[in-house]
């Protein structure tokens, strides 16, 4: 019998426009144990489904038909019989860590009223009990994290502490709603592989909500796509992946990026070197001690980055969160004045340049940022946005002329005539993108950096705006700094990639030798997590575990991390050297990887602090 | 957080004596003084005068000695205005009074504002809500001065229960309408504010993730949602605390309760330098510790915060 099964299930919101239907008469089953993955783009009634299923609705929203849970109807219970089901047979883990925490609660308080509630255990065995899960989610020093508030604990412990709390009361089911989309891909690997371990040691069944067909190749049983609020397919994970029958499906696994596919050379590259950044640093006075005058430390945002770009070329930039990638971005473009180092465009140094002068040259050196919405003027129309660099650079057109142009460029980036006058917030993020491409080309600058410009956008919006990039670099040669967190996104634009690994380059080389032949354990790890939209190669890959998560740039060990050799000296300020191993590919200095995976044990215990 | 105290302190003694100096300056740019009046005063009266209180003496001078008097005597200097009395005296009598019924004032205003913010956005459109709402809009568009004479026609004239003025010490019913009238204002202010801070804590993730635990909602109300949603109240309730006892002027009009807010109205009015200055800085020291106390609350809301 199923654990879990919708029947006719819809989900309606009243809204000021009236009846929306977010959810339009699905049926759905989960088998005990089994997991299920429910993908789909934003919008699709995905999470809806089950935040109705939990009675977790907004006050507006509406849920009809049936669901239950080992036989016994739970759809649109009394909220007191309610409160007996979730938590304790059925429990909800959600995408953002951050803000899923009670802010002033300490993570023991939290977990304990969970178990206080549902099991009536309280005092010491609640705290024995939750020192237990913390361990079954290989939580780093449980015993201190009980003390400690979510505030001070990353990304991916607070989804660790996430896990444990909904597992205390062994629930029979866990729904999982997008549960490593805000992480980095090395914690995202490893949360899923800790799910995946749930499910078949615990036997708890997983409804696994995602947007990521990597996700759902590596983890899921059975898939059901959904769109508009309706299932279009379903089936086995191979079934979905290998034979795809609606169009919607073959639609998503086409727009997702491959990690392993081949890359054509696509753009030639001139030899005229347009950017040289050399020993970039910029470093931030953060207030370390106490007292009445507390000392300032500098934090190493971006710590000796050196680099040129070719006209014409693409340089992907990844690293996790906290590596310095838009900082270094900011730096290049003096929006942030690096605090060491030289940035020369065409041979003009740009960091000692006067402001007027610098002003001259931004008309070449532009950005596109990563949310769309927050980046454009709200008091602005979209026109009016587009327009702007012209009013700056080209005073002499006329407004016929201006308006002409910015015609022609939204006509060009795929934005609709009839849009011109309309306010960002009445656009979609795919289409305010497209707005914040247009400003950013319609001076044909030379270089254009794209500081994770698709990052927040859906997979098929996603592919639409890279293809778009690629078009516009094609038509007006221009060069990019790429810079993402999403391997699969950079390799799919760029011609040379540039590993950040806190504020240092730790690999820097061609595309296809970054993939095919990554020297850097740092490197290997990255690209080892990526889940690839594949089960088959997906379920077989082996992944390569580098211990500890990203680690804080204030630690000064954490620079040294992949030369514990060094450490071990006690040659803590030693920089790591680049060098070229083979032409254009240079690898930042390490240890062999078994002596780093081997690790020190001090250095591991700073690093999780 | 013992640092962060020393380090606001001293930040406070400049604070307090730009306040000084700009009050001072201000003053003394207003044209008239203390001892103009419509009877023009013989040349040599006047002069006597000013020599009496040091205002023939240079600019500079009368300020040093000013601050001298304060630093070194906690001497804030006699009044321009009422003979035989000093500022230290006013201040002495005036200010117990203002204290009381402006610190029961506050209380009210904090405990019923909140309590009914709470309930409104608990009953988030519902007719308790709608209620709550009204009621808020109303009391803070009542100004304190329409308050006051509508609360004595009501519980004096017509009903005769309550005293019509008069502080008799401090006796309960002497402090009744006075606290009502000062108070519902920001009673209705800090219950919008109170409402839509919580219902904005109610929509947040780590409340789902709450109900998704199963917790009651009376749980999930004390224990989760009411600590970050009194944060911008909080940030009000400083402001209103120094308000609630400067703004009192109509409260000892009508009420002829006999506080400091009177005092200050008339000293300004009458050119009175030194009570004027006097008061000011009392209000000056007194915002200065409230910001204090307020930041220092914010660290028990929120463990984010630490000094």
């Amino acid at each position: 019998m199923a654990l879990l099964e919708a029947k006719n299930l819809s989900v309606s919101f009243d809204t000021s426009d009236g009846i929306v239907k977010a959810v339009k008469n699905i049926d759905f089953a989960i088998a005990p144990g089994e997991c299920l993955g429910i993908v789909g783009e934003s919008g699709s009634g995905k999470s809806q489904t089950f935040l109705a299923a939990m009675g977790l609705l907004p006050k507006n929203g509406h849920a009809s038909g049936s669901v239950t849970l080992n036989g016994t109807e739970i759809l649109n219970l009394p909220i007191n019989k309610l409160n007996s089901i979730r938590g304790s047979s059925m429990a909800m883990i959600f995408q953002d860590p951050l803000t899923a925490l009670t802010p002033h609660l300490k993570v023991g308080e939290q977990m304990q009223e969970s178990l206080g509630i549902h099991q009536g255990l309280s005092g010491r065995k609640a705290r024995k009990h939750c020192l237990d899960w913390l361990d079954k989610v290989r939580m780093p020093e449980a015993e201190r994290r009980l003390e400690q508030y979510p505030h001070e604990l990353s990304g991916g412990m607070r989804q660790r502490v996430m896990i444990a709390m909904a597992m205390l009361n062994n629930p029979k089911l866990l729904i999982a709603d997008e549960p490593t989309t805000a992480l980095d891909v090395t914690v995202q690997a490893e949360i899923l592989d800790l799910i995946a371990d749930l499910q078949k040691n615990e036997g708890t069944a997983v409804a696994l909500i995602t947007h990521d067909m990597g996700v759902v190749a590596r983890m899921c049983d059975r898939i059901e796509v959904m769109r508009y609020g309706a299932y279009v397919e379903s089936g086995s994970a191979d079934d979905i992946f290998y034979a795809p029958k609606h169009e919607y499906t073959q639609r998503l696994l086409s727009a997702m990026p491959r990690l392993d596919t081949v890359q054509e050379d696509r753009v030639k590259i001139d030899a005229e070197k347009l950017l040289t950044v050399n020993d970039v640093k910029v470093h931030f006075p953060i207030a370390m001690s106490k007292g009445l005058f507390p000392k300032k430390v500098p934090l190493k945002a971006v710590d000796g980055v050196s680099f040129d770009i070719m006209a014409g070329e693409t340089l992907g930039v990844v690293g996790e969160s906290g590596c310095g990638k838009s900082t270094l971005a900011r730096a290049v473009l003096q929006l942030i004045p690096p605090s060491s180092g030289a940035v020369s465009w065409l041979g003009h140094d740009l960091a000692s340049m006067p402001k007027s002068e610098l002003k001259q040259y931004r008309k070449d050196l532009q950005i596109v940022f990563q949310d769309p919405l927050a980046s454009l003027d709200p008091r602005m129309t979209i026109a009016d946005s587009i327009a702007e660099p012209l009013k700056t650079f080209r005073p002499d057109m006329t407004v016929r002329e201006r308006k002409r142009k910015v015609e022609e460029m939204m006509e060009r980036v795929g934005l609709e005539q009839s849009m011109i006058n309309r306010y960002p917030h009445e656009l979609s993020g795919g289409q305010n993108q497209r707005v914040g491409v247009a400003r950013a080309m319609i001076n044909k600058p030379r270089l254009i950096i794209c500081d994770e410009a698709v990052s927040a956008l859906d997979v098929s919006i996603q592919a639409q705006i890279v293809a778009l990039l690629k078009e516009l670099q094609d038509e007006f040669g221009m060069s990019m700094i790429f810079i993402s967190h999403d391997l699969s996104v950079v390799r799919d634009v760029s011609d040379r990639i540039m590993v950040l690994y806190l504020g240092r380059v730790v690999e820097l080389a061609h595309a296809d030798a970054i993939y095919k032949d990554a020297r850097h354990p740092y490197t290997k790890s990255l690209i080892s997590a990526v889940p690839i939209p594949d089960p088959k190669i997906e379920k077989s890959r082996s992944r390569l575990k580098i211990p500890g998560e990203l680690p804080s740039p204030l630690n000064p060990r954490a620079a040294l991390r992949f030369l514990p050799s060094k450490l071990r000296a006690g040659e803590m300020t030693y920089i790591p050297k680049l060098q070229e191993t083979t032409p254009g590919h240079w690898v930042a200095e390490h240890d062999p990887l078994d002596v780093i995976l081997a690790g020190d044990p001090l250095a591991d215990q700073a690093l999780v602090s | 957080m013992i640092s962060y105290i020393i380090r606001r302190l001293l930040i406070a003694i400049p604070t307090i004596f730009i306040l000084i100096v700009a009050s001072w300056a201000l003053m003394k740019v207003a044209p008239g003084g203390p001892f103009a009046s419509e009877r023009p005063i013989p040349p040599v009266i006047l002069a006597n005068l000013e020599a009496r209180y040091g205002l023939d003496q240079p600019e500079w001078k009368q300020l040093w000695d000013y601050f001298y008097n304060i630093v070194v005597h906690f001497d804030f200097g006699p009044s321009f205005k009422f003979k035989d009395r000093d500022v230290n005296d006013i201040i002495a009598q005036g200010f117990p009074i203002s204290l009381t019924y402006g610190f029961l004032s506050f209380l009210a205003a904090s405990i019923v504002g909140i309590g009914l913010g709470v309930t409104a956005a608990i009953r988030h459109n519902s007719w308790v809500d709608y209620s709550a709402v009204s009621a808020g809009i109303a009391a803070q568009a009542l100004p304190n001065f329409i308050m006051g004479p509508i609360l004595i026609l009501i519980f004096t004239l017509y009903l005769g229960w309550l005293p019509g003025g008069g502080w008799n010490g401090g006796q309960w019913q002497y402090l009744i309408m006075p606290v009502i009238a000062l108070s519902t204002s920001f009673m209705g202010s800090i219950s919008r504010i109170m409402r839509s801070s919580m219902l904005e804590v109610l929509n947040s993730n780590f409340i789902r993730t709450a109900r998704a635990k199963g917790l009651p909602e009376r749980t999930i109300i004390w224990r989760h949602a009411m600590k970050p949603a009194m944060l911008p109240v909080v940030s009000y309730l400083g402001p209103v605390f120094v308000a609630v006892l400067t703004g009192s002027v109509f409260v000892d009009m009508y009420f002829s309760t006999g506080g400091l807010g009177q005092a200050y109205v008339n000293s300004a009015l009458q050119r009175d330098y030194s009570v004027l200055l006097g008061v000011t800085i009392l209000y000056g020291t007194l915002t200065v510790t409230v910001n204090l106390i307020t930041d220092l609350a914010y660290a028990w809301f929120d463990p984010k915060i630490r000094f």
